[in-house]
């Protein structure tokens, strides 16, 4: 029945038919519908169960614990903070009723950019950003403006991604790229302690740093341990809850979508850095105890959801865990040593994703070179 | 002696329609067909007409390039039709088989004196030469050429495919005369066995044989060379299917060419998939009608195996080189929202995407579904778990797509055929054609490098 609507609506887009160009547009909508009919031409006879489409609806449902939290948080600190009474789902609903503007606008216009550039190119519409549109609303500040989320991610769409060729193409995490667009271009809106709480900026009451920030400034925090982990503090949207975030990954590692190798590297890289430098605490930062570290900022939310981003990161199985480590390193490295950017992971996560080439060229050289080995050593064997 | 070979990565795909131990002999078929393009690269030459009259072991054509490499008909009666496709290729050559059959018959040397030049004309002479097939490139073997070694897989693991120990059921001693008249062509001769192999097979004498254990492709023939021997640059090594060693041993035992097929005609859509006696070129409807294959019109029927087959129709004729029939479902219907995670969990994935991680015992009934659309390459590391060589495959297969010979060379192209690379066909998320980019690239390699 819905088929044959479908079927009857396709028409126009049809080879040779006079919308034939849109086809890659109306065809994401159909496969969205329906897994199509096409059977295998060459090669393998059968195939697989999976698909991109599965793959990138897993990360989703694996953002979807921390995107709850996120949104019953931002509720949750601005009625802290305004000495308000309210109930679970007020603190929802004024999350809803922030955040919700913010993924509708994340996804209009990064997906208005790729259906417009898979009708330029020819080619169909890669899921890809269906993951990268949920991340970004889901790492920037509550109260930043909605043109300042449309901004940047159609920077990151363009810059980040198409201009390298599209999916599978890009060096950069596309979120992060959106995440430090806005962080450089609008350092107000990003930092400080008057953006992180729902609201602070329009009411002198409410303010709110994040522990980092805190901690920058020298100012030690009174937290618990339970609230930074359960996620009750001040920070981006969804990266505050280290409980949600492990869930999440317990989702990717499971289906074996993030890879774990990624992730186990990030957190032994930051507990190896964050324990020497509890060794030599020159500063609060410093002192910070190294487990502390894994839970307060977006540490966390990055190491499960960005680093393990595979088309940014390491490809080979060497390359993921020296790349998971050096995410952690350089993670702890930057928080302390950079007051600027109290968020080290950002940061980290970019750097190592331009570096990731890198580690793969010299793990991939190492098979080469034990390839060129072996026939220097048979020529030799028959020589003599 | 054995040498004992452990793969750990793979997949054994658990499929229904599996041929029971039993064989029949094959309905007789009036009709045969030698298809030239069986041959990868061979440019075929006719030195028959519709209309002429062939011996069996009599020439049908040759290779343009290495016109010693003669093609015979395996039955004796008329050439009744040659098929040509686009820009005149030569698809088939159809001969109407005669009652009472007659052969071309060789005068033999005695075989405890034959030299290796002897071995060598004889086999080209008699057509038994494009039974020998080479690495690199996967091609019929140069003549002139030295390999360092042949090898021989008498292990089968892809997904329902013929089982050695059927096949070479009876046929043990012109298997091993095989055997002896190879190890002339060179003296490193390999022939693989399943690790419990306990039929007269794993006491071949005259080789080395090596017990083989794990999922397939264990029973790849590349990735066996690659664990015994590999191929370095500018070597070569030959191959032989278990069968045709058994076909060249009774060569040289009765100078008649005989070009035997075990078939295991298989598939879930079959009443009663079962292993039949046949030839090379035989008919395939006469035995499709025996295994009842009904409703024809929405099946695919394919030489080899389900991974790495060629697809005909029920018209078809039995390939040159395969030991499996299968038989598929085609897949073209639409599936709602069939790409949520863990939806349809009748459809196998290595992915924990799937539910099917939960029935590791059970038996599915796959279709010809692409089950997705092509995508760019995005997931890491779901090829590297069912290519167990020591080689990057999405490293080496994105250098293919570049036509980046060199990097393709040093990224290990000498060492795979397109057989390799079909179960990341099967796995690869992205839907790439990764057998067909393989074989793209190994056509280019040997035009520019030879």
């Amino acid at each position: 029945m819905i088929r044959k609507q479908i079927d009857r609506l396709k028409k126009p887009f049809a080879k040779g038919s006079k919308f034939e160009r849109f086809a890659p547009a109306v065809n994401a909508f159909d496969t969205f519908l329906f897994v199509p009919n096409h059977t295998t031409k060459k090669g393998a006879h059968i195939r697989d169960a999976v698909d991109l489409k599965r793959t990138m609806v897993t990360v989703i449902i694996a953002l979807i614990p921390a995107l709850i939290y996120g949104i019953y948080n931002t509720g949750y600190q601005y009625y802290i903070q305004t000495g308000e009474t309210f109930t679970f789902l007020d603190a929802f609903l004024h999350g809803s009723f922030k955040i919700l503007p913010m993924i509708a606008v994340s996804y209009g216009v990064g997906l208005a950019i790729e259906f417009a550039f898979a009708v330029y190119r020819g080619h169909e519409v890669n899921e890809g950003y269906l993951v990268t549109g949920l991340l970004i609303p889901m790492i920037m500040p509550v109260d930043i403006p909605l043109w300042m989320v449309g901004l940047s991610v159609a920077f990151a769409v363009f810059i980040a991604k198409e201009a390298f060729g599209g999916t599978g193409m890009n060096i950069l995490n596309p979120a992060l790229t959106a995440r430090a667009f806005a962080f450089f271009a609008y350092p107000t809106y990003m930092s400080g302690n008057k953006v992180w709480v729902s609201e602070a900026s329009n009411v002198d009451g409410i303010s709110g740093e994040t522990i980092l920030g805190s901690l920058a400034s020298g100012v030690s925090v009174d937290y618990s341990m339970f609230e930074m982990f359960s996620g009750a503090i001040p920070g981006s949207i969804a990266e505050t809850s280290t409980l949600w975030v492990l869930v999440g990954a317990a989702i990717l590692i499971f289906t074996g979508v993030g890879s774990w190798r990624i992730m186990l590297g990030g957190v032994i890289g930051a507990a190896i850095m964050g324990y020497l430098f509890n060794l030599w605490g020159a500063n609060t930062l410093m002192q910070f105890d190294w487990y502390s570290h894994l839970i307060v900022g977006g540490f966390a939310f990055g190491i499960v959801f960005m680093a393990t981003d595979p088309v940014s990161a390491a490809q080979t199985v060497r390359g993921k865990w020296i790349y998971g480590i050096l995410v952690g390193i350089l993670c702890i490295l930057i928080r302390v040593f950079n007051p600027a950017y109290p968020e080290g992971v950002m940061l980290a996560i970019l750097l190592m994703n331009v570096f990731a080439p890198t580690i793969d060229h010299y793990v991939v050289q190492s098979n080469v070179n034990r390839r060129l080995k072996r026939k220097q050593h048979s020529t030799t064997v028959q020589t003599a | 002696m054995s040498i004992d070979i452990k793969i750990r990565k793979g997949l054994n795909l658990c499929l229904k329609g599996a041929a029971p131990n039993i064989l029949k002999t094959a309905p007789a078929s009036t009709n045969y067909a030698i298809n030239p393009t069986d041959f990868h690269g061979v440019f075929p030459k006719l030195v028959c007409k519709e209309g002429t009259f062939v011996q069996a072991g009599q020439p049908l054509f040759f290779s343009k390039y290495q016109e010693s490499v003669q093609f015979v008909s395996p039955v004796s009666g008329t050439v009744k039709e040659i098929k040509r496709g686009a820009k005149r290729k030569v698809l088939e050559i159809v001969i109407s088989a005669d009652k009472k059959q007659q052969s071309v018959k060789h005068k033999l040397p005695a075989l405890d004196k034959i030299t290796p030049e002897q071995v060598k004309e004889l086999l080209l002479a008699s057509g038994n030469w494009p039974f020998i097939k080479q690495r690199p490139y996967d091609i019929v073997a140069d003549p002139n050429a030295t390999p360092k070694a042949i090898f021989i897989s008498a292990l089968a693991t892809a997904p329902l495919s013929a089982q050695f120990d059927v096949i070479l059921e009876g046929q043990q001693d012109a298997f091993q005369t095989g055997i002896d008249i190879l190890s002339k062509l060179s003296p490193n001769l390999h022939l693989s066995v399943g690790a419990q192999e306990s039929s007269q097979i794993a006491e071949t004498k005259n080789c080395t044989i090596h017990r083989v254990k794990g999922p397939h492709p264990a029973g790849n023939v590349g990735v066996q060379i690659h664990h015994i021997d590999p191929i370095n640059a500018s070597e070569t090594v030959w191959v032989v299917g278990a069968e045709d060693v058994a076909n060249i041993g009774r060569f040289f035992q009765t100078g008649v060419f005989d070009a035997s097929r075990t078939l295991a005609v298989v598939g879930h859509p079959l009443s009663t998939p079962c292993y039949f006696k046949s030839k090379v070129g035989a008919s395939l409807a006469p035995i499709l009608e025996d295994v009842g294959a009904e409703n024809l019109a929405n099946l695919r029927v394919i030489n080899g195996d389900v991974l790495t087959g060629t697809a005909t129709s029920s018209a078809g004729y039995v390939g040159y080189y395969n030991n499996t029939v299968s038989v598929l479902p085609e897949g073209d219907r639409y599936r709602m929202f069939g790409w949520l995670p863990f939806a349809g969990p009748n459809i196998h994935s290595i992915s924990n995407t799937s539910l099917s991680w939960l029935f590791p015992k059970r038996q599915y009934t796959p279709d010809t579904n692409l089950n997705g659309e092509e995508r760019a390459l995005v997931v890491t590391g779901e090829m590297e778990r069912v290519f167990p060589m020591d080689i990057y495959p999405m490293q080496l297969l994105k250098a293919c797509m570049a036509n980046d010979i060199e990097k393709m060379e040093q990224l290990g192209i000498y060492e795979v055929a397109p057989e390799d690379f079909a179960l990341i066909d099967y796995a690869n998320s992205s839907k790439i054609e990764a057998q067909a980019i393989i074989r793209d690239a190994l056509d280019l390699m040997y035009k520019e490098v030879g």
